[in-house]
């Protein structure tokens, strides 16, 4: 427990890295875990697929800033991999200011046999030496080393909610309240602003940039997300500085369905590209939107993930709920879409058949293996068996971050503290 | 309430305005009260019996003093969520427009400052209601209203768009010195200290150290935006006849209501 208010250990960001084989978490505490699934056996094959702790380190740390008198949090926001170009694996991790590159990499020998140290290290009195040896490399037991090779700081005024990795490789953005940095990953000191939406007078201030991507294939297009709902593409080709959409993606108002909680509702908490580029997906409070890249007046896919809570709004208001920011996911073929909900409840809708499913990341009702049940919310007057009310769903178990393997049917989930990984079963 | 330098809040969020319209009815802090929906409680068993369901402008009134509070505490320590603030201020101007051009904006005859209080925020329902279904609820918009002539003609002619804009640099940078956050401590205290003391009749003493140029209420009632001059003076002259009949009621309820502020701010 953190001397702070909150839990050091909540989770705040899952990330399968692009094989699956490794799933990071990053915490409120600024630590990073990472799993590694174990390899298939002959012997075992039931054991297949188990994802095991691979390497904790503590990423960031808590900072403050002088100039303000302000903490900056260490939680970490998001974390995104990199492709893997050797044996060593890399990620980017990043809170509210800073980014950090980080190598992840095994070392499982170790050279014994100096000439001039002994093996504890310490210098020989060259008198001793008698013979020359070289020296020779012994397996060891493995170990992980973590270890910070970029640290891209200062280049964010305000929180930054969003890293991307470029398709180029070479190159990511990170994107705070109100601007889009360019990062060169081999440059620490050196940043392009490539979106800024701050007024000149901050009084005017009534939209900010929620959540960034880039286009997993074409390294020059990128979207952002803003508090008022809507969605901008951006071709980094056409100026530096992109503060003039290509695109502009936005669906018009219900005028009976207005409130004064309406723009809240409406403010996007994430961002993501489908897979093959196509389409993107936008999460609000309470929906989960699909949208073509080529059709702008409107999404071409609306799911409800919790209509229910749309008569409590105010209540939500109050008590800070409606500002939760829940993420959204893709699996690997595009054809479910996954986001969570309250009550440790996470939702799934099939693009295709449309059918949709509420499941639960509980303890209780999780046994290793077991299926898991269908829930379901019941609305209105008469409760079944199995359902439960709206008055009894517990807003303080939310599921904001969840992940989906690249290729295969795993899912990992993040219930607060906890961390759920569940997979279809194979026959 | 003064600004709250370091942390962003949009210039024309109005605290006093408010907090004076609190007092006609609603109760500014006493509908804070957080009674949850979770609790299980039926919010409409709980109305002090022979009350009816609040009407939209008053639940409407209380959600925007929901917000103002909302935006005013914030963690010392670590800089406020810039998005949610935004969305606050959003949603605080809008109820602002709304209740502009409604006509809400005077001061309610002192009987109403009589009535009963709200014992808790009552479930929003109404507020969460689709406009449709509220056509028939909300007031209409008072043209012939002569109560309060200094006041109402400004608010309700004036474009809203203009009437919350003042040109005068922003105290909400987040960038602001350090200076400026040891001044938020020394505001809250100021506004504690001001409360605890205040006499009945002193209305003007509540917004006596209110930095001008911040809150330039005669900007906003007279309508007339990016005026600089004649500060307090008038606008406080402005206001006080308004609710000096009968003064000393209006102003014990103003105490009354007070009190709850305070406890609301001290307590989160």
């Amino acid at each position: 427990m953190s001397a702070c208010s909150g839990r050091a250990d909540i989770i705040s960001t899952v990330e399968f890295n692009h094989t699956g084989e490794l799933l990071a978490t990053g915490d409120k505490g600024g630590r990073v875990v990472i799993f590694q699934r174990e390899q298939e056996s002959k012997n075992q094959v039931h054991r297949r697929g188990e994802y095991n702790v691979y390497s904790t380190f503590q990423s960031h740390e808590p900072e403050f800033d002088y100039l303000k008198s302000l903490e900056i949090e260490e939680k970490i926001n998001k974390i995104r991999w990199l492709p893997q170009q050797n044996a060593a694996y890399f990620l980017l991790s990043t809170n509210d200011k800073t980014v950090k590159l980080w190598k992840v990499s095994e070392r499982d020998k170790r050279p014994e046999g100096y000439n001039l140290k002994d093996e504890e290290g310490r210098l020989r009195d060259p008198a001793t030496i008698t013979t020359l040896r070289v020296p020779v490399l012994r397996p060891m037991d493995l170990m992980v080393e973590a270890t910070p090779r970029r640290v891209f700081a200062n280049a964010h005024t305000y929180h930054i909610n969003s890293i991307s990795v470029n398709s180029d490789y070479e190159t990511y953005m990170s994107a705070d309240d109100l601007r889009i940095n360019l990062w060169n990953f081999e440059i620490t000191n050196q940043s392009f602003n490539i979106v800024d939406i701050k007024p000149a007078n901050m009084e005017e201030l009534t939209e900010v940039i929620t959540a960034a991507e880039f286009h997993p294939h074409h390294c020059n297009s990128f979207v952002y997300s803003s508090s008022k709902g809507t969605i901008r593409l951006c071709d980094m080709r056409a100026s530096a500085l992109c503060d003039r959409h290509s695109k502009f993606f936005e669906e018009p108002e219900d005028p009976s369905n207005r409130s004064f909680f309406s723009e809240i509702i409406s403010s996007i908490s994430d961002v993501k590209f489908s897979h093959s580029g196509r389409y993107i997906m936008t999460r609000d409070y309470l929906t989960v939107k699909v949208w073509d890249l080529n059709m702008e007046n409107r999404p071409i896919e609306t799911y409800q993930v919790h209509d229910y809570l749309r008569s409590k709004l105010c209540s939500l208001y109050e008590n800070d709920c409606i500002f939760d920011k829940f993420e959204c996911v893709w699996n690997g073929s595009d054809s479910v879409i996954m986001t969570g909900s309250y009550n440790n409840f996470f939702r799934m809708f099939d693009r295709n058949t449309k059918r949709d499913v509420t499941l639960e990341a509980s303890r209780e009702n999780s046994k290793p293996r077991a299926i898991l049940k269908p829930r379901k919310v019941c609305v209105g007057g008469k409760r079944r068996k199995d359902e439960i009310s709206v008055d009894s769903l517990d807003f303080s178990k939310k599921i904001l971050h969840t992940a989906w393997h690249p290729s295969e049917n795993i899912i990992a989930v993040a219930a607060t503290n906890n961390l759920y990984i569940f997979q279809d079963k194979v026959n | 309430m003064r600004n709250l330098p370091g942390f962003w809040i949009p210039k024309d969020v109005s605290w006093e305005k408010f907090t004076k319209q609190g007092t006609q009815g609603t109760m500014f802090a006493r509908g804070l009260k957080r009674k949850s929906a979770e609790d299980g409680e039926d919010v409409e068993g709980g109305l002090a019996g022979a009350q009816a369901m609040p009407s939209y402008s008053l639940q409407r009134q209380s959600l925007l003093d929901m917000s103002l509070v909302k935006l005013q505490l914030c963690h010392m320590l670590v800089e406020p969520n810039l998005c949610r603030s935004v969305l606050i201020a959003n949603t605080v101007r809008q109820i602002q427009e709304e209740m502009a051009q409604d006509g809400t904006w005077r001061v309610v005859a002192p009987q109403a400052a009589g009535r009963a209080p709200l014992d808790r925020l009552v479930s929003t329902d109404i507020l969460c209601r689709s406009v449709r279904e509220q056509e028939g609820e909300r007031p209409a918009p008072d043209a012939g209203d002569g109560h309060t002539p200094d006041l109402v003609p400004g608010l309700a002619t004036v474009p809203s768009a203009q009437a919350l804009r003042n040109p005068q640099s922003s105290l909400w940078e987040v960038d602001s010195s350090r200076e400026n956050r040891g001044g938020f401590q020394k505001s809250l205290d100021q506004i504690f200290e001001t409360l605890e003391n205040k006499t009945s009749g002193s209305v003007e003493e509540l917004f006596a150290d209110v930095d001008s140029s911040y809150y330039d209420l005669d900007a906003v009632l007279t309508g007339m935006v990016g005026s600089t001059q004649s500060g307090h003076g008038s606008g406080l002259q402005a206001f006080s006849p308004a609710t000096a009949a009968p003064p000393s009621s209006s102003c014990r309820s103003d105490l009354g209501e007070l009190d709850h502020a305070v406890e609301i701010l001290v307590e989160t």
